[in-house]
């Protein structure tokens, strides 16, 4: 019997996007996420290019949408470990991981975070900050429940201490939970994954790692977001001094056959242009320099948004590759780049590297379950990339967003509301032509 | 208005959340304080009022207290509202008479450091509240029907797509083109890159299914001439083959597409022949025109972009220049006097001569060790590009090489997977590429007799002359002469840029801020066709959502225009961005429920005070800003 059922994997803007689509029309979601929150890397970033936008405030109220749906079932901290079937009865299992808090019960006060003696690096803020072994990824998070990190409390790793149970006054924390397996029939799946940062120390020129002021775009996000472990202020990672000279490195394992990535990552022309932007409206004497290969500004808004970058914000763009060395006096990066064939230096506070941006861990393995295609740089491969860019091999399967390829945000939503209307095409009584 | 109403009796509920909002409010002195207000019958603090005994609290207060109106001071109505407005209704009260005060994110989170002021000021938030819950009147939320049927204006390859979507979804959809056939921009192209077929394989599939469907109603030769009505119940005149014809449906997909940019003069365009567009070049390759001798080419790309002319980038052209560049190369490599080894030969090709390029490249003596690094990783990365490819052309004509191919660019942007390893695979093929600034682009000319090409080339730092057999122009999609009237008709706006405008750049890409009309393809912006096809289907998902539930929920918040103050000035109608305002007989305003978000512009415009935001009514609204300014209580 056919199901008008879809399960949605990963709860990232692609697929809150599926889902809100699905549920609106009266048909019933699983949405599997495997993180704590859903919200994916748009509830990492500060703002959105080319209108500036607050990212965790445009995107809070669908996350909002989509857990209070009665029709979606939001499942977070899960992760899908089987499925069998055919398009139309895919049976799935979910493992939902034991985060040791009653979803139901607790509400996200705080009182046992307060009181938990653990820190460990937050993932969130892309380990700039710290968090507790039991934990909110962030403020903002959905569910707002806590979690609790198993590798780093001390419960379970030396055998004692409770301190945040004693905290909680409603009983929210079960320590004895285990892991729970659900059983699921549903009539499509949509897979929503989306991407990882690619970490950039091997490539050794850009210093990252050995650098002290060399940081990662999404550090950066991070960093400048009000609510990040910074509090929004840019700080070197040497001396806590603001920056006042910024360079920006493009294509920093993109567009790079020797690093496995000859794909262009499709948006860090836009969001270095944007990062500098927003340097410049935290602090009017701060100077951006973008080290480029092509600016790429192909979207709706995203030239004039770069002529803005240089007319209002004193951007300079520089046609260069570019490497990164370090004056030890001062740790300061310098920027070594070449202008017409000849050598140039710059000395500048911090380095902010445009890394790529690769398919999540996991995703291979989940194709492999899915028996779905992957390129060779792991991203889902549609059936037919012109026509239907959203089916893949197996019929029933659809993908959305950046675990398919490169893309921006409103691609990502556009094509999820794509991915819905196949899988509602399939659930229909005509079925898929 | 007001209605005959008993004095109302007010219960307000403080909530801790834990120390979120109880750790720097006190929230106890906080529901003393409320219990003093007027019209407070009750007032309580709860550890959380979201949790169960919390929500039951409210529940048993309404019924034992008769409580006819609720206040929440506690978090953010975005995520709570609607919880505890489900709570008031299965306590059988007006989902309307509750109210939401949040001491969270403007009291305890934003004064953590100032304790007493947060606690005042969550106090000066309560009795604004209560001020307000006075008046307050209950509201009922009407359904609209919505008619399971669409119309889907242009029938390229984003209207048919979304028409066959939504017919397969069951519904009754009208897809009408313009002209006489089916297929829209595809017909002017020749071989795509994505799948290295004729452009027709892909459009004449889908038209056959389009033409058998029997849920399709297709109008060729069809334009949309007048339109009434809004989501769920909108009516449509067509003009089909100059006759009218009336249809009536509850969703409209705008899939118009786009023209190619024609500037008449820009770089001699229209005054010789041998000066093209990319179009007008896949039309030759299409028809097996293209001059066989042809001995050097000549490509210019963002052609009247990029703030020459249209400020916008247009996003295909630099990948639909690298196919056609390969083009050139392909057909000069087939062509007569060529040899034609060319292809199969590229590859040892490129490894000698990346040998030569090396040899050419090595720099001085002392280099530091990051030059090293960088010059290798360059290489590796671009395949030589920028000093070999450009270098390239000082050498002489690559062996084999038939023709050579320039490409002048601002940069080339070949974005993601697929269009740049085409890229890559253009610059091991040898087509030049040869940037130039926007201040200073190439000159087109006529020099003895024959078409030169004068540049400043920006890495030897010289000018430069070349004389191409032929130029072809890279220019902007750009929006077709009729969207303007089309914009009018439908009440949707179009951008600074002339292309449709969506109702959010990020989260709502194919949405219109109207309701029930929605938007795919080239009419919202350049974009290939794979990119189209999923706006379609990302269209076609959103405009199937009413249609699917059959109708609508109306806001309950909306505005309503008094008729006897109402002067038919039509200020309402401009400002209302989701074309809610609609005349009567008498030109009097009127609101259309269904599309009315209830976001007041109108109200606030309105000159003679006769529109009022049911809800938000300028009596609740001065009560609650009076309260505030008075000073707050002990």
């Amino acid at each position: 019997m056919e199901k008008k059922n879809v399960l949605v994997i990963g709860g990232g803007i692609a697929g809150i996007q599926a889902s809100l689509d699905l549920a609106d029309k009266g048909m019933q979601v699983y949405l599997v996420e495997r993180e704590p929150s859903i919200g994916g890397r748009m509830a990492q970033l500060d703002k959105t290019f080319p209108t500036n936008d607050c990212s965790i405030c445009i995107l809070a109220p669908k996350m909002a949408d989509c857990f209070g749906h009665d029709n979606i079932n939001v499942m977070t901290y899960s992760e899908v470990s089987e499925i069998a079937g055919d398009a139309g009865n895919y049976n799935a299992t979910v493992t939902r991981k034991a985060r040791h808090v009653n979803e139901d019960v607790c509400t996200g006060c705080g009182d046992c975070n307060a009181k938990c003696p653990v820190k460990v690096p937050n993932e969130f803020d892309m380990e700039l900050g710290m968090r507790k072994a039991i934990y909110l990824p962030f403020l903002q998070a959905v569910p707002r429940v806590m979690t609790i990190d198993e590798e780093n409390c001390i419960f379970y790793t030396k055998g004692k201490c409770r301190l945040c149970e004693k905290a909680c006054k409603i009983g929210a924390i079960e320590f004895d939970k285990g892991p729970e397996e659900l059983k699921l029939n549903v009539g499509s799946i949509i897979v929503a994954t989306g991407y990882d940062v690619w970490d950039p120390t091997p490539a050794k020129e850009y210093g990252y790692k050995k650098v002290q002021n060399v940081f990662t775009a999404m550090e950066f996000e991070r960093m400048i977001n009000a609510a990040g472990p910074t509090g929004g202020h840019i700080q070197r990672r040497s001396d806590g001094e603001r920056p006042k000279k910024i360079g920006f490195i493009q294509c920093v394992g993109s567009r790079n056959p020797q690093l496995d990535h000859p794909y262009c990552c499709s948006v860090c022309c836009m969001h270095s242009t944007k990062e500098a932007i927003l340097a410049r409206e935290h602090h009017d004497d701060m100077e951006s320099f973008i080290f480029y290969k092509d600016m790429r500004t192909f979207g709706k808004g995203f030239n004039e948004y770069m002529e803005r970058g240089k007319s209002e914000y004193g951007i300079t763009y520089i046609n260069s590759d570019a490497t990164v060395q370090e004056n030890p006096a001062n740790q300061n990066p310098i920027v070594v780049y070449d202008v017409a064939g000849k050598q140039e230096k710059m000395e500048v506070d911090m380095v902010i590297l445009a890394t790529t941006l690769v398919p999540r861990k996991g995703a291979k393995e989940l194709a492999k379950l899915l028996d779905i295609d992957v390129d060779e740089f792991g991203f889902y491969e549609s059936a037919d990339k012109l026509l239907n860019p959203v089916d893949t091999k197996r019929p029933g399967i659809f993908i959305a967003g950046y675990c398919h390829e490169p893309m921006d945000i409103p691609e990502a939503v556009a094509q999820a509301s794509g991915a819905a209307a196949r899988a509602a095409e399939l659930l229909s009584t005509k079925g898929v032509s | 208005m007001a209605m005959e109403i008993k004095e109302p009796r007010i219960g307000v509920f403080v909530c801790h959340c834990g120390v979120n909002i109880g750790g720097f409010v006190d929230v106890p002195d906080v529901a003393e304080y409320a219990k003093t207000l007027p019209n407070v019958v009750h007032a309580e603090n709860n550890l959380y009022t979201c949790a169960d005994d919390g929500l039951t609290a409210i529940k048993n207060a309404i019924k034992e207290k008769n409580l006819t109106r609720v206040i929440v001071a506690s978090c953010t109505p975005r995520t709570h509202a609607p919880l505890f407005m489900r709570i008031c209704e299965e306590a059988g009260l007006n989902k309307y008479l509750f109210t939401f005060v949040n001491i969270r994110e403007h009291c305890s989170w934003v004064h953590m450091k100032e304790q007493e002021k947060a606690t005042a000021k969550s106090k000066d938030l309560i009795k604004m509240g209560v001020a307000r819950a006075v008046l307050l009147e209950p509201q009922e939320e009407v359904k609209i029907d919505v008619r399971p049927s669409s119309l889907v204006i242009g029938g390229g390859i984003a209207g048919m797509t979304a028409a066959l979507n939504l017919a397969n979804q069951g519904f009754e959809t009208h897809l009408i083109e313009k002209e006489p056939e089916l297929g829209g921009f595809l017909r002017k192209l020749s071989t795509l890159y994505q799948t290295q077929e004729s452009s027709a394989k892909a459009y004449e599939g889908l038209i056959k299914k389009v033409e058998a469907n029997d849920k399709i109603q297709l109008y060729k030769n069809t334009t949309l001439k007048s339109l009434t009505g809004y989501i769920g119940k909108y009516d449509a005149v067509l003009n089909v083959n100059g006759e009218d014809k009336e249809i009536g449906v509850g969703t409209i997909i705008v899939a118009t597409g786009a023209d190619e940019y024609r500037p008449k003069g820009l770089y001699g365009l229209g005054e010789h022949d041998n000066i093209i567009t990319l179009t007008d070049f896949e039309k030759m390759v299409k028809e097996d025109k293209v001059p066989a001798d042809l001995k050097s080419v000549a490509f210019i790309t963002c052609s009247g972009a990029r703030g020459q002319d249209k400020e916008y980038c247009s996003r295909i052209c630099c990948t639909v220049t690298v196919k056609n560049a390969m083009k050139v190369m392909e057909m000069a490599s087939k062509g007569g006097d060529a040899e034609a080894k060319v292809e199969e030969a590229s590859v040892d090709e490129k490894a000698v001569s990346d040998k030569e390029e090396e040899k050419a490249e090595e720099p001085e003596e002392e280099e530091g060790e990051s030059r090293r690094r960088s010059r290798r990783d360059r290489r590796g990365r671009r395949g030589g590009r920028r000093r070999g490819a450009e270098r390239g052309e000082e050498r002489p004509k690559e062996r084999g090489a038939a023709v050579d191919v320039t490409v002048f660019n601002r940069g080339i942007t070949t974005y993601g997977i697929e269009q740049e390893l085409l890229y890559n695979k253009s610059r091991e093929q040898r087509v030049k590429f040869v940037r130039f600034v926007p201040e200073n682009p190439p000159k087109v000319s006529m020099e003895d007799g024959k078409l030169t090409v004068s540049y400043y080339h920006e890495t030897l730092k010289a000018d430069r002359k070349m004389n191409p057999d032929l130029i072809i122009l890279a220019t902007p999609l750009t929006q077709r002469p009729d969207a303007q009237e089309l914009s009018k008709m439908l009440k949707v706006p179009l951008g600074r840029d002339e292309f449709f405008l969506e109702a959010h750049v990020k989260l709502r890409p194919v949405d219109f801020a109207t309701d029930g009309i929605f938007l795919c393809g080239t009419a919202h912006g350049p974009a290939n066709i794979t990119e189209a096809v999923a706006q379609a289907y990302g269209a076609a998902s959103r405009a199937s959502i009413p249609m699917s539930l059959g109708y609508v929920q109306a806001e309950a918040i909306v505005s309503y225009v008094d008729r006897e103050r109402c002067s038919g000035c039509k200020s309402c109608e401009v400002v209302c961005p989701y074309g809610a305002i609609q005349f009567d007989e008498e030109g009097l305003a009127e609101v259309i429920v269904a599309a009315c978000k209830g976001c007041g512009t109108c109200g606030s415009i309105c000159p003679e005070k006769a529109i009022t935001m049911t809800h938000y009514t300028d009596e609740q609204l001065t009560a609650e800003a009076l309260a505030a300014l008075e000073e707050v209580g002990t």
